[in-house]
C-alpha cells in the first residue's frame, strides 16, 4: 500500500507567483494602516456588525476550507481506506496553510492585539466561552498539522533520526488531527447559538453544531477534489481522478444527508415559512442549498461523479455552499440592533483576498520544495 | 405575582412576538439549556420612565462628565457644530448613554403612537444573565455579586468584539477610529457607586424619568405606577427611590401595560415604561430567555468533564494506530 511522494519539478518564480505576490503585498499595505489609523480606516465594521470578513471569512470559511487534512485522516485513518493516502499529503499542506494564515488574521483583527496572550492564561479563561474553546483548539490543531507535515520536510532535508521519531508517535498526532477538528469546526456552530433572535431562524438552531461540523467535513473532500482537479490540470500531471471519484459518494452522501437534516429540522421545527418570504435572506437561504444539492446529485449519480468536469464542478458547488452557509450565519442571517448596514470596503476585501492568496502561494512554492504530491513523478509527462 | 405578572404580559402584542421567537428554537434547545441565573438579592436598577422624560439630555451630559468620555458629533453634523456641542445619535465608543426620539405622523402628542413623540434612553440594561459575559473568552465583562453591576475590565480585553456581537440589546461599542481602542459600555457609575454616589444620569434627570434604586423596590415602583388611574395626580420620586430629595407630581400618563425588562433577555435591572410600545422606542423584542443558557448548556453537554473529548481521543488514537502503521508512504520507501 506503501506509495510515494515526489517536490514537482518546475520553477518556483512564474507569471503566477509573481501576480499572487503583489496580491499578498497590497494586503500587507493595508494591515499596515490598520495598525496605524485603527479597524475603522481599513475596514467597515461597526456597531451594528463588529464582525466583518476578517473574522467570517478569514477565521470561520478559511479554517472550514482547511478541512481537507482532517477529512482526509478520518477517511484513511480512522476508517482505514488506504487507498486514498495519495491524497493526504497535499490535503494536510492545504490545511496546514488554510489554518495558520487563519489564525494569523485574529491578530490583525483583535481590537487589543497587545493583550492577545490574554487568551492563553488560566487565571482569565471562562470556560463558558465557545470563543475559548475554539481558540485554544485552533492553536492546538495548528501544531498538530505542523507535526504531521513535519515528515515531509524532514524527508526532504534527509533527516531520518529525527523523521522516525516524529512518525513513531505519528498516531498520536493523527489521532489529535481528527478530534480537534471535530471539537472546534462544531464550536463555531455552537458560538452562535448566543445570538438568540438576532439570528434568523433559517439558522438558528440548537443543531448549528453538528451542521458545522458535518459541512465542514464535506468541504475538506470537496476541497481535495478540488485541488487535486486543479494541480493536475495546470501542471499537466497525470490524473487522479479515478480515485477521486471514487471518493465522490463519500462526499455526496455528506452532502445529501446534511440536507436532508437541515430541511428535516427546519420543518420539523415548524419554521420553513421563513423560507418562503422572498427577501435577501430567504433567497440566499435557497442559493445554499441548491448548490449543496446539486453537489450532491452530481457525485451520487454515476455518470456525474465518472466525469471529471461534473465532479470538479459539483466540489466548487459545494465549497461554495459551505462557505455561503457560514456567511449568511455570521453576517446575513444577522439583525443587528439598531439600523446599521454592512458590506466591505475595498480595503478590508484586498486583505481577505491577500490572505487567500498567499495560502495559494505557499501551497505553490512548498509543492516544488518538498516531496507532497504522489503523481509529481519526474517523468510524469510519459506515464 | 411574578406568575400573573407574566401571563398578563403573554397577552400583549409586543411580548407575544418576543415569546413566538424563544419558541423558535424548539423543544431540544430547552433541554440542553442551563437553568436561567437569579437576580442578586440586594441588586440595584435604574426605572427609566420614557412618559416622564423630557428629553432635556441632562443625563447625556452628566454621563459624559462623570466617565470622562469625550463630545461626539458626527461627520454628517461637523459643518455648523465646531466642537462645541455633543450631538452623538447612538451609542458608540464615545458615548455610554444616548436619549433618542420616537416620532409619527405631524409628531404633536408626548407618548402617542399616531402623530406623536416619545423620548428612550440606551445604555447598558445590566442583565441578570448577561450574554457579555458568558460570551468573553478572557472574563473581562463582569457582574459584582451583590450589585448585580455588569462591569468591564479594558486591561483584560482582547477586543475580540464577541460581546458586541453577542450582547442582546446593541450595548457594548469598539471605538474602531482608534488604534488602541477599547470596549465602552455604561457600568452603572460603579466608581460614583462605591464613593455612596448614585449614578450621575438618575443625578440629574429633573423629572426622575432615571430613577435608582434596589430593583425590588424599582419594581414596586412600577406596579404602583401601572396601577395607577391615568390622569390622576401622582408623586415621582426623583434620583434615588426612598430617598429625601423633593419629589414631582404629575399626572399619571397612559401607561402600555407592559414593562420592558422584566422577562427580556432573562431579565434585567433597568427596566423601562413608556407610553408607546417598546418596539417603536428601538427596543428589541429579545425574547424570555438569556441565550447564553443554550450556549453553556450545548458547550457543557458536549464538554462535560472534558469526557467524550478523551473517550473519542482514546478510541481515535487505537484506530490510527491499528490503521496507520502501513501508510507513511514517503520517497524512501520506494
Ligand atoms: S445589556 Fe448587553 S452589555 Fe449590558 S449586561 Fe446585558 S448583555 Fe451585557
Ligand atoms: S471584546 Fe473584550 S470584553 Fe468583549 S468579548 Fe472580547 S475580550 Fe471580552
Ligand atoms: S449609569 Fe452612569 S454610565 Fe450608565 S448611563 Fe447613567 S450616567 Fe452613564
Amino acid at each position: 500500500m506503501a506509495h510515494t511522494a515526489h517536490r514537482l519539478a518546475r520553477a518556483v518564480i512564474t507569471p503566477t507567483t509573481i501576480v499572487l505576490a503583489v496580491i499578498v503585498a497590497i494586503a500587507v499595505y493595508f494591515i499596515v494602516q490598520r495598525y496605524l489609523y485603527g479597524l475603522g480606516a481599513v475596514t467597515n465594521i461597526n456597531p451594528g456588525y463588529p464582525w466583518g470578513t476578517w473574522v467570517v471569512v478569514d477565521i470561520v470559511i478559511g479554517t472550514a476550507l482547511g478541512c481537507g487534512g482532517f477529512a482526509m485522516a478520518l477517511l484513511v485513518y480512522v476508517f482505514n481506506r488506504g487507498e486514498y493516502h495519495p491524497l493526504v499529503r497535499p490535503a494536510l499542506l492545504g490545511a496546514l496553510f488554510g489554518y495558520t494564515l487563519g489564525g494569523f488574521a485574529v491578530l490583525f483583527d483583535l481590537g487589543r492585539y497587545w493583550q492577545a496572550y490574554n487568551l492563553v492564561l488560566p487565571w482569565y479563561t471562562n470556560l463558558n466561552s465557545v470563543m475559548v474553546e475554539i481558540a485554544l483548539c485552533v492553536m492546538a490543531y495548528i501544531l498538530v498539522l505542523w507535526i504531521e507535515f513535519s515528515p515531509t520536510v524532514l524527508e526532504r532535508f534527509g533527516w531520518s533520526g529525527l523523521r522516525r521519531f516524529v512518525e513513531r508517535w505519528m498516531f498520536v498526532v493523527l489521532a489529535l488531527g481528527v478530534l480537534l477538528p471535530t471539537m472546534h469546526q462544531s464550536s463555531l456552530g455552537s458560538a452562535l447559538l448566543v445570538m438568540g433572535t438576532k439570528l434568523s431562524p433559517l439558522w438558528f438552531t440548537v443543531w448549528l453544531p453538528l451542521l458545522y461540523v458535518t459541512s465542514a467535513l464535506a468541504m475538506g473532500y470537496a476541497i481535495v477534489i478540488f485541488e487535486a482537479t486543479v494541480v493536475s490540470e495546470s501542471f499537466d500531471l497525470p490524473s487522479e481522478h479515478s480515485l477521486l471519484s471514487k471518493m465522490s459518494t463519500v462526499v455526496g452522501g455528506l452532502a445529501a444527508a446534511w440536507l436532508v437534516f437541515r430541511y428535516g429540522e427546519l420543518i420539523w421545527r415548524g419554521d420553513f415559512g421563513y423560507a418562503l418570504v422572498g427577501d435577501l435572506k430567504a433567497v440566499m437561504f435557497w442559493i445554499e442549498n441548491l448548490l449543496m444539492a446539486f453537489a450532491a446529485i452530481v457525485l451520487l449519480v454515476p455518470a456525474g461523479r465518472a466525469s471529471k468536469r461534473a465532479s470538479f464542478l459539483a466540489a466548487v458547488a459545494l465549497l461554495l455552499s459551505g462557505s455561503l452557509y457560514r456567511l449568511d450565519s455570521y453576517l446575513v442571517g444577522y439583525d443587528p440592533v439598531g439600523n446599521w448596514h454592512y458590506f466591505p470596503s475595498v480595503p478590508e476585501l484586498m486583505v481577505t483576498i491577500g490572505v487567500i492568496a498567499l495560502e495559494i502561494l505557499l501551497f505553490l512554492i512548498f509543492i516544488k520544495a518538498f516531496p507532497v504530491l504522489a503523481n509529481a513523478r519526474p517523468a510524469a509527462r510519459n506515464a | 405575582m411574578t406568575l400573573d405578572r407574566r401571563q398578563f404580559l403573554k397577552g400583549a402584542a409586543f411580548s407575544g412576538a418576543a415569546g413566538a421567537a424563544t419558541v423558535a428554537t424548539g423543544g431540544e434547545a430547552a433541554a440542553v439549556m442551563r437553568p436561567p441565573l437569579d437576580m442578586p438579592e440586594k441588586a440595584i436598577g435604574m426605572l427609566y420612565d420614557s412618559a416622564l422624560c423630557i428629553g432635556c439630555k441632562a443625563c447625556v451630559d452628566a454621563c459624559k462628565s462623570a466617565n470622562g468620555m469625550p463630545a461626539e458629533i458626527p461627520s454628517t453634523l461637523a459643518a455648523w457644530n465646531e466642537n462645541t456641542w455633543d450631538t452623538g445619535e447612538s451609542l458608540s465608543g464615545k458615548t455610554l448613554n444616548v436619549i433618542k426620539v420616537f416620532r409619527s405622523g405631524t409628531a404633536k402628542q408626548k407618548d402617542a403612537e399616531d402623530n406623536g413623540y416619545a423620548f428612550v434612553k440606551r445604555h447598558c440594561l445590566h442583565c441578570v444573565d448577561p450574554s457579555c459575559i458568558s460570551v468573553c473568552p478572557v472574563t473581562a465583562m463582569q457582574k459584582d455579586p451583590e450589585t448585580g453591576v455588569v462591569t468591564h475590565d479594558p486591561d483584560r480585553c482582547i477586543g475580540c468584539r464577541y460581546c458586541v456581537y453577542g450582547c442582546p440589546f446593541g450595548v457594548p461599542q469598539f471605538d474602531v477610529s482608534d488604534p488602541y481602542g477599547r470596549i465602552q459600555k455604561c457600568q452603572f457609575c460603579n466608581h460614583l457607586l462605591k464613593e455612596g454616589k448614585i449614578p450621575a444620569c438618575c443625578d440629574v434627570c429633573p423629572t426622575g424619568a432615571s430613577l435608582f434604586g434596589p430593583v425590588v423596590e424599582l419594581q414596586g415602583e412600577i406596579d404602583r405606577r401601572l396601577a395607577a388611574e391615568p390622569g390622576t395626580n401622582f408623586v415621582f420620586p426623583r434620583g434615588e427611590i426612598g430617598s429625601d430629595r423633593p419629589p414631582h407630581e404629575q399626572a399619571v400618563p397612559r401607561y402600555k401595560k407592559a414593562v420592558y425588562g422584566l422577562t427580556e433577555a432573562g431579565g434585567t435591572q433597568v427596566r423601562y415604561l413608556a407610553g408607546v410600545p417598546f418596539t417603536s422606542l428601538g427596543l428589541p423584542a429579545v425574547g424570555d430567555i438569556s441565550y447564553a443558557r443554550l450556549a453553556e448548556g450545548v458547550q457543557h453537554t458536549v464538554y462535560k468533564w472534558m469526557l467524550a473529548p478523551i473517550i473519542g481521543l482514546v478510541g481515535l488514537v487505537f484506530l490510527v494506530r491499528r490503521n496507520a502503521a502501513d501508510k507513511s508512504g514517503s520517497e524512501d520507501q520506494a
